[in-house]
C-alpha cells in the first residue's frame, strides 16, 4: 500500500529536512518551553530578588550582569521571554480568528456583507496603526492586556484581505459545488471544506504576525504605553538608553540577543512554510 | 473614459470611508477615552472650572453634534486648536510637515534606489552564494529592534566618534543636513531588509513566467531578458509599493524624530499622546486617512494604466 502524503505531513517533512528551518523550529520550541516554565513559576519567578551590587558587569556569578537595583539581568531576560511569547501568542489569538471570520464571510457571501467588511477594514487600515495603539491604551490603561488587545486589534486587516481573496477564488471550484450537490449548507462548505484548503495562508501569516508583535512591544515600551510592572525586552532596551552612557551594555545585549534569535527563527520559518505550503512555488529551485 | 469613471467611483468611495474613519476617531476619543478634564486640569480642579472647560472644549454637546464636528473637520481640514498649546492645529501641521519631509524624503529615495539595485543583482545571481548571503543578512537586519539601531547609532556614531550631530534640528537648507544624516542612515538600514526581500520576490515571480522561457528560446541573452522583460513587468508591483508608502513619509517617523529631536509630525504625535492632546491626535488620524485613501486610489489607477491586463470594474 502506498503511504499517504498529505500537504501538511509533506510540509513538515520538508521543513525538518532543511537544517536551517529545523534549527529555527527548535529555537521556537525552546523559547516556548522557557515561556511555559516561567509562567509555571519554575524559573525566573525570583527576578525581583536583589542578588548583588548595582550594575555588576557579566561574570561567572551573574552571566548577564545586574541592573540598577542589583537584580539579575539573565532572570529578567528569561521573564521577558514569557512576556514576548505571550504578546505574540495573544496578538495571533485575537487577530487570526477575527481575520479569518470576517475575511471568509466577506469572500463567501459577497454582496452587502462583502461591502460592509471591505468598508470596515478600509476604514480600520486608514487610521495610522500607532494612533490606534495610543488611543486603545488610553481606554484600557497601561499594561500587558492593553498591549495584547491593541496589537491584536491593529493586525487582523492583512489576514482578512488575504482570506477574502482566497475564499473568492475557491468558492466556485468543483469540490465546493460537489458539497452543494450532496446537500452541504453554507457554513459546512465554508468552514469544513474551503477553510482547510486555504489554511496554509493563515499559518504563514501567523509566523510573521508573531514576530511583528514581539518587535512592536519594544516600540510600545519606548512610548511608555507598554508592559508596566514586569520586565520585558522592550523595557530592558528602553532602559539601555540611559545606561549606555555609563557603559552598562548588558541589559541591551541580553534583550537584543534574546529577541534576535526568536524573530530570526520566525522569519526563517515563515519563509520555509511558504516554500513548503504554497503549491505555486513547488519545484522551483529557489 | 473607463479610467475616468473608475476614478470617479473610487473618489466617491472616499465619503463612506471618511464617515467610518470619523466615527472610529469619535468613538475612540469622544466616547470610550473618558472625560479628559481631570487629565487637563489635575485632580483638584473645582466643579466650576471643570464645567467651564467642558463648555469650552465642546464636550457638553450631544454625541451626534460631536460626531458631526469631526465629520466636518474631515472635509474642511479645520481641526480647531491644540489643548496643550492653544495653537491652530493646521498651523502646527504646516510647520512640522517640512522637518519630517527633510528626513523621510531623502531616506526614502536612498533606500529605494539601493534596494532596487541590490535586489536586481541578487535575483540575477539567484541561488548563488551572493544571493544566499544577502538574504541571510536581510533577515538578520530585520531581527534586531529598530530601537537598538537608534540607541547604538546615537551612542557610537554620534556621541563617541562624533561623526554626526547627536540630536537637534535647524530650519532651512543646508543647515538641517548635519542633523538628518544619522537618522537617514538608520532609516535606510531599517528598510533595506524588507525592501530587498519584497523586490526579490517580485522579480523572481516574473523570472519563471512563460514569456521568459519564450525569450530564452528566441536566443536572447540573460541580461537582455532580465533588463528588458523581467524588470519591466516587475515595475508594476514596485511602483505600487512606493506610492503606498508616500502617506507615511508625510507623517514622518515617530521613533527617529522623537529620538533625534527633529520637530516633525512624528514627534508631535508622541508629544500629543503624552500630554493627552486629543484634538491633535484626532486631526492626525483624519489627515493620514485622507492621504492614505487618496494614495491608494492613485496606486489602483496607476496599476490599471501601466498594466493593460488589469480590467477595471
Amino acid at each position: 500500500m502506498r503511504k499517504e502524503r498529505s500537504l501538511w505531513s509533506d510540509a513538515f517533512n520538508r521543513i525538518v529536512k532543511d537544517k536551517i528551518s529545523l534549527i529555527s523550529l527548535i529555537i521556537v520550541v525552546i523559547y516556548t518551553l522557557i515561556a511555559l516554565l516561567v509562567s509555571m513559576g519554575v524559573i525566573a519567578s525570583d527576578w525581583q530578588e536583589i542578588v548583588g551590587p548595582e550594575y555588576a558587569p557579566p561574570s561567572a556569578e551573574y552571566w548577564l550582569g545586574t541592573d540598577f537595583l542589583g537584580r539579575d539581568v539573565l532572570r529578567k531576560t528569561l521573564y521577558g521571554t514569557k512576556v514576548a511569547m505571550s504578546v505574540g501568542l495573544f496578538t495571533c489569538m485575537i487577530a487570526i480568528p477575527v481575520g479569518i471570520f470576517l475575511g471568509s464571510i466577506a469572500g463567501y457571501f459577497g454582496g452587502i456583507i462583502d461591502e460592509i467588511v471591505v468598508w470596515f477594514y478600509t476604514t480600520f487600515s486608514s487610521i495610522p496603526g500607532i494612533i490606534l495603539l495610543i488611543s486603545i491604551s488610553f481606554v484600557l490603561g497601561k499594561g500587558l492586556t492593553a498591549v495584547y488587545i491593541a496589537l491584536g486589534a491593529t493586525s487582523w486587516v492583512h489576514l482578512c484581505r488575504l482570506v477574502r481573496g482566497e475564499v473568492i477564488k475557491h468558492k466556485n471550484r468543483d469540490y465546493v459545488q460537489a458539497v452543494t450537490a450532496i446537500g452541504g449548507g453554507h457554513w459546512k462548505k465554508l468552514f469544513v471544506h474551503i477553510l482547510p484548503n486555504i489554511f496554509h495562508i493563515v499559518i504563514i501569516n501567523a509566523s510573521l504576525l508573531f514576530q511583528v508583535a514581539i518587535k512592536s512591544e519594544v516600540i510600545l515600551s519606548y512610548l511608555g504605553i507598554g508592559v508596566q510592572a514586569v520586565p520585558s525586552w522592550g523595557k530592558m532596551i528602553d532602559d539601555a538608553r540611559s545606561e549606555l552612557n555609563n557603559d552598562v551594555w548588558w541589559q541591551l545585549f541580553g534583550a537584543t540577543i534574546a529577541m534576535f534569535f526568536i524573530v530570526l527563527a520566525f522569519n526563517i520559518l515563515g519563509d520555509a512554510l511558504r516554500d513548503a505550503l504554497d503549491p505555486k512555488l513547488k519545484g522551483k529551485e529557489s | 473614459m473607463q479610467i475616468f469613471q473608475y476614478s470617479l467611483r473610487r473618489l466617491l468611495y472616499l465619503i463612506p470611508v471618511m464617515l467610518g474613519v470619523s466615527f472610529l476617531v469619535f468613538f475612540l476619543f469622544n466616547v470610550v477615552a473618558g472625560d479628559p478634564t481631570p487629565l487637563l486640569l489635575g485632580k483638584n480642579a473645582s466643579a466650576a472650572q471643570v464645567a467651564e472647560l467642558r463648555e469650552q472644549l465642546g464636550l457638553n454637546k450631544s454625541f451626534l453634534a460631536q460626531y458631526l464636528d469631526i465629520v466636518k473637520s474631515a472635509f474642511t481640514f479645520d481641526f480647531g486648536r491644540s489643548w496643550a498649546t492653544q495653537q491652530q492645529i493646521s498651523d502646527i501641521i504646516s510647520q512640522r510637515a517640512w522637518p519630517s519631509l527633510t528626513l523621510t524624503l531623502p531616506a526614502f529615495l536612498i533606500s529605494s534606489i539601493l534596494s532596487i539595485l541590490i535586489s536586481l543583482v541578487v535575483s540575477f545571481y539567484r541561488g548563488k552564494g551572493l544571493d544566499i548571503s544577502i538574504r541571510v543578512l536581510c533577515i538578520a537586519l530585520m531581527s534586531i529592534s529598530s530601537l537598538v539601531y537608534i540607541i547604538i547609532g546615537q551612542k557610537f556614531l554620534a556621541a563617541e566618534w562624533e561623526l554626526f550631530e547627536i540630536s537637534g534640528y535647524e530650519e532651512g537648507f543646508p543647515y538641517f543636513v548635519p542633523y538628518i544624516i544619522l537618522p537617514v542612515i538608520i532609516w535606510v538600514v531599517l528598510s533595506l531588509g524588507p525592501d530587498i526581500r519584497f523586490f526579490r520576490t517580485v522579480i523572481l515571480d516574473e523570472v519563471y513566467q512563460d514569456y521568459v522561457r519564450t525569450a530564452r528560446a528566441k536566443g536572447l541573452s540573460e541580461k537582455v531578458i532580465f533588463l528588458r522583460h523581467v524588470l519591466r513587468n516587475a515595475m508594476v508591483p514596485m511602483i505600487t509599493y512606493f506610492v503606498i508608502q508616500l502617506p507615511f513619509l508625510i507623517m514622518g517617523s515617530l521613533l527617529l524624530e522623537n529620538y533625534f529631536d527633529i520637530p516633525g509630525l512624528g514627534s508631535e504625535v508622541v508629544r500629543a499622546a503624552n500630554s493627552n492632546d486629543f484634538p491633535v491626535l484626532k486631526a492626525f488620524s483624519i489627515l493620514f486617512s485622507v492621504a492614505y485613501i487618496v494614495f491608494n486610489l492613485i496606486t489602483d489607477i496607476l496599476y490599471a494604466v501601466v498594466d493593460p491586463r488589469i480590467k477595471l470594474q
